[in-house]
């Protein structure tokens, strides 16, 4: 019962991670139908950008969450800059499988750059000393409250995120801007703005799942987001990509998926389990769990 | 009101407008009726901004359209209930007419004109809740036009509003117009059905193959022998 509870735990754990990180993928989907490789580089912005500025928030005598919001900052800037500098122009000149391409280039282009800055390089960084510096201390209990704190947070955001896209104007105008490009003109909404804050909140998400990460697994290096944004990826595939409440479902999901198949099956067979799962899913059920067939509205 | 001098629009190699000119005067309903593939979408898409003229001058009360951003045009006070109706299925309807005031942040004023239009669209009101993409297509079309008066508009710009509705629907969404034109607007109406538009409307334009072929009170070319012969199937 306690290594079933624990698993769950895990599962969850790990579940809210992907989550976050699948919101990322499914708000861009959703808003202008492209995946967006680049978003699991984000991720390894996030947790760089923690990993050095929290000395200088020490240093500073400023809060440790500190650099957590220059991270959400960051990512969401870079996210912004992505999509008016690589993505807009390509969009408007070029076919769908252009922007795809672009994207894969982006993500590499991150990649590269970080190992490019001497103080990056191609080494894993050990992110141990900033939760310890942050007093964050990791219980080693079976119910950590590192485990509770990722997952409440998660939570959290999940459930203001969804709320702001049915409640308020701005979360409106990017429901319409998904479905409707030209009808959401026709209302006065700026296509283009609610595009770029799109990917800024998306993107913010990324900075988050990094703590999150981190706080589990204590190391950054650049290819850090490759794994992780391919699994949210699924997620995001999962519980129907473009929309909100499957990449919650499918990341965790996929979360537990992962953690019991390590459990009681074995570790190695965690990733096959993730993909069987998917591909069982997507026979059944094409446009993934809560999937609306969403046709490509012009 | 509007006035359309000499645009000319193309899709890339396709030259869809040649040099069209049209007016709409304040208070009238101006019907522009044509076959299909003719440019009438075109022409609208082209005033609300969706489209960029190459040459010629959009001007809405002296203002010059093609200098408003796309998105800023329904501030100008002219709203578009586009060809096929463009409602978004995944929302109620009530939050629809909604997005109808997106540019409007008064939540008095919103409620205002939602109320006027629950009045205008009996049925909308019964429906509030529904997803906008379960409605009918007679309802959609009823959305789609209260959306359009959300802003209190001076013009409308109405694309095939009888599109693929039944005679009965037909004749109610055309007594709608009219009871709009009454009410004061100012209506750009696109019909392929020519018969109920000129029937309606204070003057009109045929296009033909992206050019302005005749233009005239809607009672003279209802009895022209070629509008007849070609629109009217008489
Ligand atoms: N997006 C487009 N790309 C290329 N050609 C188009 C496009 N939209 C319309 N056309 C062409 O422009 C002409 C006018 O179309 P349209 O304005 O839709 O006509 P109507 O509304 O009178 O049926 C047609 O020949 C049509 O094929
Ligand atoms: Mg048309």
């Amino acid at each position: 019962m306690s290594t079933f509870l624990q698993t769950l735990f895990v599962g969850l754990r790990l579940g809210s991670i992907y989550a976050l990180v699948a919101l990322g993928y499914t708000m861009v989907y959703g808003i202008i139908r492209l995946i967006n490789f680049a978003h699991g580089d984000f991720i390894m912005v996030g947790g760089y950008t923690m990993i050095f500025t929290t000395p200088v928030m020490i240093a500073l005598e400023l809060p440790i969450w500190a650099s957590v919001v220059f991270a959400i900052l960051v990512c969401a800037i870079v996210g912004m800059s992505t999509e008016l500098i690589a993505y807009r122009p390509v969009r408007k000149k070029g076919t769908s499988m252009s922007a795809l391409i672009t994207a894969i280039a982006v993500s590499l282009f991150l990649e590269n750059l970080a190992q490019a800055i001497p103080q990056i390089g191609p080494n894993p960084k050990v992110a141990n000393q900033i939760f310890s510096a942050g007093g964050i201390r990791i219980v080693d209990v079976t119910l950590d409250w590192t485990t509770m704190l990722t997952i409440g947070i998660s939570v959290v955001v999940m459930v203001v995120l969804y709320q702001f896209t049915q409640k308020t104007r701005i979360g409106r105008a990017m429901r319409c801007v998904s479905e409707d490009k030209s009808a959401s003109i026709l209302m006065g909404i700026n296509v283009n703005r609610t595009i770029v804050l799109t990917f800024a909140i998306g993107s913010g998400l990324a900075a988050i799942a990094a703590l999150m990460y981190m706080a589990q697994y204590p190391k950054v290096y650049t290819t850090m987001g490759a794994l992780l944004g391919l699994k949210a990826f699924v997620a995001a595939v999962l519980g129907g990509i473009g929309v909100i409440p499957g990449a919650m479902l499918g990341g965790f999901v996929i979360g537990l998926v992962e953690s019991f198949t390590t459990s009681y099956v074995s570790s190695s067979m965690a990733d096959t389990f993730v993909f069987l799962i998917l591909i069982i899913v997507l026979i059944l059920k094409p446009a993934g769990i809560l999937g609306k067939n969403m046709g490509e509205k012009v | 009101m509007l006035e359309i001098k000499d645009i000319n629009v193309y899709y890339g190699a396709i030259h869809a407008l040649k040099g069209v000119s049209l007016t709409v005067n304040d208070g009238e309903l101006v019907s522009l009726v044509g076959a299909n593939g003719a440019g009438k979408t075109t022409v609208l898409h082209t005033i609300s901004g969706l489209l960029r003229t190459t040459t010629g001058e959009i001007l809405l009360d002296g203002i010059n359209l093609q200098k408003v951003p796309a998105s800023s045009i329904i501030r100008m006070g002219l709203a578009h209930v586009p060809e096929g109706r463009h409602i978004f299925s995944r929302m109620s309807v009530e939050e629809n007419l909604r997005m109808g005031a997106y540019i409007i942040n008064d939540a008095k004023q919103i409620n205002d004109n939602l109320e006027r239009v629950y009045h205008h669209f009996p049925r909308l009101k019964e429906r509030t809740r529904q997803l906008g993409g379960t409605l009918s297509g007679g309802e959609q079309q009823m959305l789609a036009t209260g959306r359009a008066l959300m802003t209190n508009p001076k013009i409308l710009l109405m694309d095939e509003p009888s599109m693929g509705l039944s005679p009965i629907l037909v004749n109610e969404i055309f007594s709608i117009i009219q009871q709009l034109h009454a009410s004061g607007i100012t209506i750009l109406l696109v019909e392929q059905n020519a018969k109920k538009a000129l029937a309606v409307a204070d003057r009109a334009y045929v296009l033909e193959t992206g050019k302005i072929s005749m233009s005239g009170s809607a009672g003279t070319l209802a009895e022209d022998d070629r509008v007849r012969k070609a629109y009217l199937g008489a």
